[in-house]
C-alpha cells in the first residue's frame, strides 16, 4: 500500500505492508529510536507520537497505528519536536529544569504528549498525560514541568500543514464505495482506530488478509446534530464523542473522560466500541440506558436497531457477513442519566463494572427506568429485573434496597484478574445505592474531594 | 562547589529528545540476529516430547536451541546454579523458556517461538502458599528463627495481646525498558555485551561459564537502563547468555528483547509475604514481645531469595525497640516465577508487618497510631551526636562496643542513657533520628488538626470516608552478603583537563552518575560539565557488585573519590615540587589551581603534570568498614547506618464500592546532606508513588493453574498520573550522616519505598470510621480488598 506523509516535516512515500506498524518503521527502518516500545498495546504511551490532520495536532500510540493510518497526515516525533537547530520545545526545557526525566525511557513519550497539550493550551495535565506510563518519578515533578510550559509560546517548527495526496484504494472516501466493498468482501477486516486490531497483530501476531481502513471515508467521521438527537458515525472519535456530548450528557462525558487515554479516545471510534462486541466496553451500556438507536449496512441495504438488541452473546452480535455498523444515534436529553466506571484504576483501566443508570420519576413514582451494565454478563445488558421492581415504585431509599437485591436475577457475572464475581454483583447493587444518593443531593465521588 | 547542587540528570536533554540510547537503540551491525524464546504452557511436569520442526521451518529461522545445544553451562542462576536457561527435562513454571529461536528478525523469531510442539506428563503444581506449606516444598532445610530474649515469657506476662495477620502481594516491576541484551562476538572467541543490567560483572560470569571461556575473554557494557527496581539484578542474565551462546553458534551479532508479554509471565517479581503475628503490650501501647511468622513465595528456583527473606526479617521492627522478639521465616519453593530482587529486597514486606502490628494495638487501646508509634521507637541518637563528627575509630585501648552507651562514639559526647537499645538481631542503634522527624512533620503536615477535622467530616458523610496516618521508615544501609560492600572506579586526567570517569556502578534513573560526577569535579574543583560520565564497563572496573540495596552512591562515590585524591595528590606533589611550595598549599577550586600566590587553569595544571612525566590516571577502591553478621544466627551489625523517613498520607474512600484516592502526602525524609538535593527528592516522590502502588493498585493475580492472568499494563495497573497524591510535599531532614558516607549524605534508592505505607494505613483509618471491627485490611488495598474490609468493619 503507498502512504504518503510528513515525517518531522519532510514528505515520505512508503509502500507499507498494511499492518506495519509507525513504530516498528520509525525504528527499523528510519533509525529514528527516540520513539520507545514499552508494551507494544497502546497501554504505557512510550511511543507517543504527535500526529497532526485536518482537524488538528493530537498524540497517538505508534505501536498500534498502521502506517495506512497515516496516509495525508503529518507525523512529529521526539526527534522532531525540537528544531532543526537544537534548540528545544518549552515542555523539554521545563522537563530538564524540573528534573521530570529519571531512567529517560518514557519521558519521549511524555514530551509528545506534553507538546501536543501544550499546543491547545491545555492545563488538565493529568488527563493529557493518562496514558503515559512512568515508572520513576511518582509524575510530580512532570505536571510541574507542564505547568510550567503552559505559558510559553507554541514554537513554529511544531505546526505542520497537511499533505496533499491521492485517495487511495485501501482507504474508501465514501460510504458507497465502503460498503459495496465490504459486502464483497466479507471476511476483510475493517480498521478504524486499531486500539483493539493492532493487539491482533502486535500480540496475537496475526496476519490479516484483507483490510480496508475507515479513517478516510467523510461519512462515517461525521457527526450531526438535530434538537432531540446526535447522530456520531461510526468513525467518530472517541476525543470528538468526547467534545460532543459533554453539555448534554456530563455523567457520560466524565466516564468517557476516563476512557482508555488520550492517545486511546484519539485514536478509537465510537464504532469501533460497539461493533466488537466487547462485554465490557464502556459506550454501549450509557447507550443502552439513553434508548440509542444502531445503524447498519449492507451493501446497499440499511437498517437501524435499538443499540441493546445488537448483542446477542458473548463474541456474537446481530450482525450479518459484510454488514457494517455505519453509526448510532443517541437522545441530546437524558438528565437522569448517570454512568460509573469501576476499576482497579481510574484513568486508562478497563472497567471491572460499567454500570448506567437511567430513571425517572413523576408525582414521586418512578415511571422509567434503564440500567445497562458492562462486565457483568457475556454481552452489555440491561438489568431488566431490577427495573421492573423500581417501575411504579415510590423513588425512596427502601424501593431501592428492595430493587438492588434482583442483580442476583439478571446477572451472573464471572471472576477474573478485574475483580471477583462477588465484587461484580455487590458493587452492581451498590451503584444503585450511589445512584439515589446522587440523584439526591449526596456527595458520592472520591474523585470529587478535594482539601 | 559541585556537591549539594540541584543539577539535572546527566541525560536529562539526552532523554527529552530521544537521544538516549537504550540497548535496543544501539545501531546494529549488518547480520544481527534476533532471539526469542518459546515458554512451557503448564506450571509443572515433565517434558515427554519436543517437536520443533515447524519452529525451525518457519520464515527467518536461522537456528532453533535446546538444552541439549547448549556448550557448557545451562545456568543463569544467580546463586546456586538451579536455574537452566533452557528447561532439561523438567517444568517449573508457567511461562519457563524451553527452546531458544534465533531469527533475521524480531517478529519472525516471535511467531516461530508459538509454534512449538511440546508434550507434557502434568503434575500438579504448588502455587500457594497453603500448597507449599502442605508440601513442606522449601528452601533451605527448614524456617530461619532469630531471637532476643524471652519472648514465650514476655507475651504470656504483657497486659494486653493481639494476633493477627497480613497478607502481601508481589509486584511486578514494570520498568518501561524491557530486558533485552545485545551480544557482538569478537575475535579469537571474545564477547561484547550489551545489556541492560544493574550488574554487569554478574552478565560477564554467566556469559563466560556459558561460553567455557575465562572472564576475560568477555565484555560487559551498561550505559543506562530504562528502570530496574531490582528487576534486572540477575533477571537480564537469561537474555545475555542467549545472545552469546546463539552469538558463538552462528558467529552473528544477537539481540534479545522480551516483549512486554513475555517478560512479564517469565521473569521474577516482588516475594509477596504472608506474615502472622502475636504481640504483647502494655496499656499504654508500649510492646513486651513480638513473635513474627513471615512467610514467602519464593517461586521455583532460589534466585535471591534467601538475602530477600533475610532483609524482610532485617526489617520486621522498622523503627520500633522489641525487647523481646522472635522472627521465624519460611521460604517457600512454588511453580510460579522465581521472585527477585524488587526496591526494598524484602524490607517492604517486613516494615508493613510491624506497621500493621502498631496499628491493631493503636486500635485495640483505642489511641492514636501516631502516639503508640512514638512510644515504641527506639531511643533517640545522643542529642549531640548530630553536629559532632564521629570518631573515625575510637581511641585505641578503648573497646567501643563497652562503651558504645555512653556516646563515645560521638566524639566523647556523653550521653545519660544507659545502654543502648539493639535490634532484633542485637544490632546497637545509635544514629536514631525519627523522634524529632516525626515531630517536625506531624507539624508542618498539620497532622492533628486535619485528624480532628476528618473524623467531622466522617461524621457528616454517608458514602464517602477519609482516612489519615503517619508511617516511619528506618532502613538499614549496607549489601547484608558483607563481602558485596566493595566498589572501584577509575579516573583519568587528560592532559587537557577533562576528565573520563568510570566505576561499577549503573545508571537506571536514580541519577547516580550525576552525583558521583559531582563527587569527583568536587575532588578536582572543578564544573562537573568537565567531567565525562562514562558507560558502565567490566573492562574498566571490573569484579563489581550489583548495584543494588541503595549503595550505589554510597559505594561508587567513595571509589570515585579515591580516585580523585590519588591523581589530585599527585599533581598537587607536582606543582608543589615546581612551585617550591608546601603540598598544603595547593587548591583545587573553581576551575583554577592556586599554587600559593600562582594560580594556572586545572587544564594548565593537568598540563604541566603531564609534561613532567606524572600519571594522570588512577584506580580507586572503598569498601564498608565495621561490617559483622552472621545471618544463621542473626546476630552482629550488617548495616553502617540507617536511613530514615516518614509520611503523612489522607486518603478518601468510597463505601460503596471501596474505590480511594490519595488526597494528601506530606515527606520528611533523610538523605543525610544530600550531594544533589533535586534527584533525592525525585527518588523520594518515586519511590513513594511505587510504594503506594504495591500495596493498592497493583495486583498480581495467578489462576489455578498457574498461569499469570496480569501479563500487561492492560491488567496490571501501576499508578497513573492522576494517582500521586493531589498535594504533595516533599522535604530533606538535612542533617549530617554520623557515619563517615561520602561528603555524609545518606542512600536514598530504597527508603522512600517504604513511605507508601502510609498510603496503605490510611485506607485502613477510613475504613475503620465504617464500623466497630478492625478492619484486618490485607494488601494489595485494592477497590475490592477495601470494600470487603468495610465488610468486616460492619460484621
Amino acid at each position: 500500500m503507498d502512504v504518503t506523509f510528513l515525517l518531522n516535516g519532510e514528505t515520505v512515500q512508503v509502500a507499507a505492508d498494511p499492518t506495519r506498524t509507525l513504530l516498528d518503521w520509525l525504528r527499523e527502518d528510519r533509525a529514528l529510536c527516540g520513539t520507545k516500545e514499552g508494551c507494544n498495546e497502546g497501554d504505557c504511551g512510550a511511543c507517543t507520537v504527535m500526529v497532526t490532520d485536518a482537524d488538528g495536532a493530537k498524540a497517538l500510540n505508534a505501536c498500534i497505528l498502521f502506517l495506512p493510518q497515516l496516509h495525508g497526515k503529518a507525523v512529529r516525533t521526539v526527534e522532531g519536536i525540537s528544531a532543526a537547530d537544537g534548540t528545544l520545545h518549552p515542555v523539554q526545557q521545563a522537563m530538564i529544569e524540573h528534573h521530570g526525566s529519571q531512567c529517560g525511557f518514557c519521558t519521549p513519550g511524555f514530551i509528545a504528549s506534553m507538546a501536543v497539550g501544550h499546543l491547545h493550551g491545555r492545563t488538565d495535565h493529568d488527563d493529557v498525560l493518562a496514558g503515559n506510563l512512568c515508572r520513576c518519578t511518582g509524575y510530580a515533578p512532570i505536571v510541574r514541568a507542564a505547568q510550567v510550559a503552559e505559558s510559553a509560546a507554541v514554537p513554529e517548527w511544531v505546526q505542520d500543514p497537511i499533505p496533499e495526496v491521492q485517495s487511495q484504494a485501501y482507504a474508501p472516501e465514501t460510504l458507497d464505495e465502503l460498503a459495496n466493498w465490504y459486502a464483497a468482501n466479507p471476511d476483510a477486516t475493517l480498521i478504524a482506530g486499531a486500539t483493539d486490531v493492532g493487539l491482533w497483530v502486535t500480540k496475537q501476531l496475526r496476519d490479516l488478509d484483507q483490510v480496508a481502513f475507515l479513517n478516510r471515508c467523510a461519512e462515517l467521521r461525521k457527526t450531526t446534530r438535530s434538537e432531540e438527537t446526535i447522530h456520531f458515525g461510526a468513525a467518530v472519535t472517541m476525543t470528538e464523542v468526547l467534545a460532543e456530548i459533554g453539555a448534554d450528557h456530563p455523567s457520560y462525558a466524565e466516564m468517557i473522560r476516563r476512557y482508555g487515554s488520550e492517545q486511546v479516545r484519539n485514536a478509537a471510534t465510537i464504532g469501533g466500541n460497539i461493533a466488537n462486541g466487547s462485554p465490557i466496553g464502556d459506550n454501549p451500556p450509557a447507550l443502552i440506558a439513553m434508548g440509542a438507536t444502531l445503524h447498519l449496512r449492507h451493501g446497499s441495504k440499511t437498517r437501524n436497531i435499538p443499540l441493546e438488541e445488537f448483542f446477542l452473546s458473548y463474541g456474537k452480535q446481530d450482525r450479518a457477513a459484510g454488514e457494517l455498523v455505519t453509526g448510532v444515534t443517541l437522545p441530546t436529553i437524558a438528565p437522569a442519566l448517570r454512568c460509573y466506571k469501576v476499576s482497579k484504576r481510574f484513568d486508562q483501566d478497563i472497567s471491572a463494572i460499567c454500570g448506567c443508570f437511567n430513571i425517572t420519576a413523576s408525582s414521586g413514582l418512578i415511571n422509567s427506568a434503564k440500567i445497562a451494565f458492562g462486565g457483568m454478563a457475556g454481552t452489555p445488558h440491561r438489568a431488566h429485573q431490577v427495573e421492573a421492581a423500581l417501575i411504579g415504585q415510590a423513588w425512596t431509599a427502601e424501593t431501592v434496597t428492595a430493587a438492588a437485591s434482583h442483580f442476583a436475577d439478571d446477572y451472573t457475572p464471572m471472576s477474573d484478574m478485574r475483580a471477583s464475581a462477588a465484587y461484580r454483583l455487590e458493587v452492581a447493587q451498590n451503584l444503585l445505592h450511589r445512584y439515589f444518593a446522587e440523584m439526591t443531593g449526596q456527595a458520592t465521588s472520591v474523585l470529587e474531594v478535594t482539601l | 562547589m559541585s556537591i549539594a547542587k540541584s543539577l539535572p540528570h546527566d541525560a536529562a536533554t539526552l532523554h527529552v529528545t530521544g537521544a538516549a540510547r537504550y540497548i535496543d537503540d544501539i545501531p546494529t551491525p549488518q547480520g544481527t540476529l534476533h532471539l526469542a524464546f518459546g515458554t512451557a504452557e503448564i506450571a509443572c511436569g515433565a517434558i515427554s516430547a519436543m517437536d520443533l520442526v515447524k519452529v525451525r521451518s518457519a520464515p527467518g529461522i536461522v537456528a532453533v536451541l535446546t538444552a541439549e545445544d547448549l556448550p557448557f553451562a545451562n545456568d543463569v542462576s544467580p546463586s546456586i546454579h538451579d536455574e537452566p536457561l533452557l528447561a532439561t527435562d523438567t517444568v517449573h513454571y508457567l511461562g519457563q523458556p524451553l527452546f531458544l529461536v534465533v531469527a533475521e528478525t524480531h517478529l519472525a523469531a516471535r511467531k516461530a517461538a508459538r509454534l512449538g510442539q511440546i508434550d507434557y506428563v502434568e503434575d500438579s503444581p504448588i502455587l500457594t502458599i497453603d500448597e507449599a506449606i502442605a508440601a513442606q516444598s522449601r528452601f533451605e532445610d527448614g524456617p530461619r528463627v532469630w531471637t532476643k530474649g524471652d519472648v514465650d515469657q514476655a507475651l504470656s506476662a504483657a497486659p494486653h495481646r493481639l494476633q493477627g495477620t497480613i497478607e502481601m502481594g508481589g509486584q511486578e516491576h514494570f520498568y518501561l525498558e524491557g530486558q533485552a541484551a545485545l551480544a557482538l562476538p569478537q575475535e579469537d572467541g571474545d564477547m561484547v555485551v550489551h545489556s541492560s543490567t544493574q550488574h554487569p560483572t554478574e552478565i560477564q560470569h554467566k556469559v563466560a561459564d556459558a561460553l567455557g571461556v575465562p572472564m576475560h575473554a568477555v565484555r560487559c557494557e551498561v550505559r543506562r537502563m530504562g528502570g530496574g527496581f531490582g528487576g534486572k539484578e540477575s533477571q537480564g542474565n537469561a537474555l545475555a547468555v542467549s545472545c552469546a551462546v546463539a552469538a558463538r553458534a552462528t558467529r552473528r551479532p544477537c539481540k534479545m528483547r522480551y516483549d512486554r508479554d513475555d517478560d512479564m509471565m517469565i521473569t521474577g517479581k516482588r516475594h509477596d509475604f504472608r506474615i502472622s503475628y502475636d504481640v504483647g503490650f502494655d496499656s499504654d501501647g508500649r510492646v513486651a514481645g513480638v513473635d513474627f511468622n513471615q512467610m514467602t513465595r519464593c517461586g521455583w528456583a532460589l534466585d535471591l531469595s534467601l538475602p530477600v527473606a533475610d532483609r524482610a526479617m532485617l526489617h520486621a521492627d522498622n523503627a520500633y525497640h522489641l525487647p523481646t522478639a522472635r522472627i521465624t521465616s519460611h521460604r517457600f519453593k512454588t511453580n510460579t516465577q522465581s521472585a527477585t530482587a524488587f526496591r526494598g529486597f524484602g524490607g517492604p514486606q517486613g516494615v508493613l508487618g510491624i506497621e500493621r502490628v502498631m496499628d491493631h494495638i493503636a486500635a485495640e487501646l483505642g489511641l492514636d497510631p501516631v502516639s503508640v508509634r512514638q512510644r515504641n521507637y527506639y531511643d533517640a541518637m545522643d542529642a549531640g551526636g548530630l553536629s559532632a563528627p564521629r570518631a573515625e575509630r575510637p581511641p585505641e585501648g578503648i573497646d567501643e562496643h563497652e562503651n558504645m552507651g555512653r556516646g563515645t562514639r560521638f566524639g566523647g559526647t556523653f550521653s545519660p542513657k544507659p545502654k543502648v537499645q539493639t535490634t532484633p538481631y542485637h544490632m546497637p542503634v545509635k544514629d536514631f533520628i525519627l523522634h524529632e522527624m516525626t515531630e517536625d512533620l506531624l507539624a508542618t503536615s498539620n497532622y492533628y488538626a486535619r485528624r480532628a477535622a476528618i473524623a467531622d467530616w466522617n461524621a457528616e458523610q454517608t458514602i464517602l470516608k477519609k482516612g489519615i496516618a503517619l508511617s516511619p521508615v528506618k532502613f538499614g544501609i549496607s549489601f547484608t552478603l558483607t563481602h558485596l560492600n566493595q566498589a572501584g572506579a577509575l579516573v583519568h586526567v587528560y592532559q587537557d583537563g577533562s576528565v573520563h570517569m568510570n566505576h561499577g556502578g549503573t545508571e537506571m534513573g536514580q541519577g547516580l552518575f550525576q552525583k558521583i560526577a559531582q563527587v569527583a569535579a568536587h575532588r578536582f574543583g572543578i564544573d562537573v560539565g568537565n567531567v565525562k560520565i562514562t558507560a558502565t564497563d567490566t573492562g574498566k572496573v571490573p569484579n563489581t557488585s550489583a548495584t543494588a540495596a541503595s549503595s550505589g552512591t554510597d559505594l561508587n562515590g567513595m571509589a570515585v573519590a579515591n580516585a580523585c585524591g590519588i591523581v589530585r595528590d599527585r599533581i598537587t606533589a607536582c606543582l608543589a615540587e615546581i612551585h617550591q611550595a608546601q603540598v598544603e598549599d595547593v587548591r583545587f577550586e573553581n576551575d583554577q589551581v592556586f599554587v600559593g600566590d600562582a594560580k594556572m587553569s586545572f587544564a594548565e595544571a593537568a598540563q604541566t603534570a603531564y609534561l613532567n612525566r606524572v600519571s594522570l590516571s588512577a584506580t580507586g577502591f572503598y569498601k564498608t568498614p565495621d561490617l559483622a553478621w552472621d545471618r544463621i544466627k542473626g546476630e552482629g551489625t550488617p548495616f553502617f547506618y540507617f536511613a530514615q523517613g516518614a509520611a503523612v498520607t489522607e486518603m478518601v474512600i468510597d463505601t460503596l464500592t471501596g474505590e480511594n484516592r490519595i488526597l494528601r502526602t506530606d515527606i520528611l525524609h533523610d538523605a543525610g546532606t544530600s550531594l544533589n538535593p533535586s534527584l533525592d527528592i525525585g527518588q523520594i516522590e518515586g519511590g513513594f508513588v511505587q510504594g503506594a502502588g504495591w500495596l493498592t493498585t497493583e495486583e498480581l493475580v495467578w489462576d489455578n493453574k498457574g498461569r499469570l492472568r496480569t501479563h500487561a499494563p492492560a491488567t496490571y495497573k501501576i499508578p497513573a498520573c492522576s494517582d500521586r497524591p493531589d498535594i504533595f510535599n516533599v522535604s530533606l531532614w538535612g542533617q549530617p550522616n554520623p557515619a563517615q558516607t561520602i561528603y555524609r549524605s545518606k542512600a536514598v534508592g530504597e527508603p522512600p519505598f517504604m513511605l507508601g505505607t502510609s498510603a496503605f494505613l490510611a485506607l485502613s483509618d477510613a475504613v475503620a470510621a465504617c464500623g466497630p471491627v478492625y478492619p484486618d485490611l490485607q494488601a494489595p488495598a485494592t477497590a475490592e480488598e477495601v470494600l470487603r474490609a468495610i465488610g468486616r468493619t460492619r460484621a
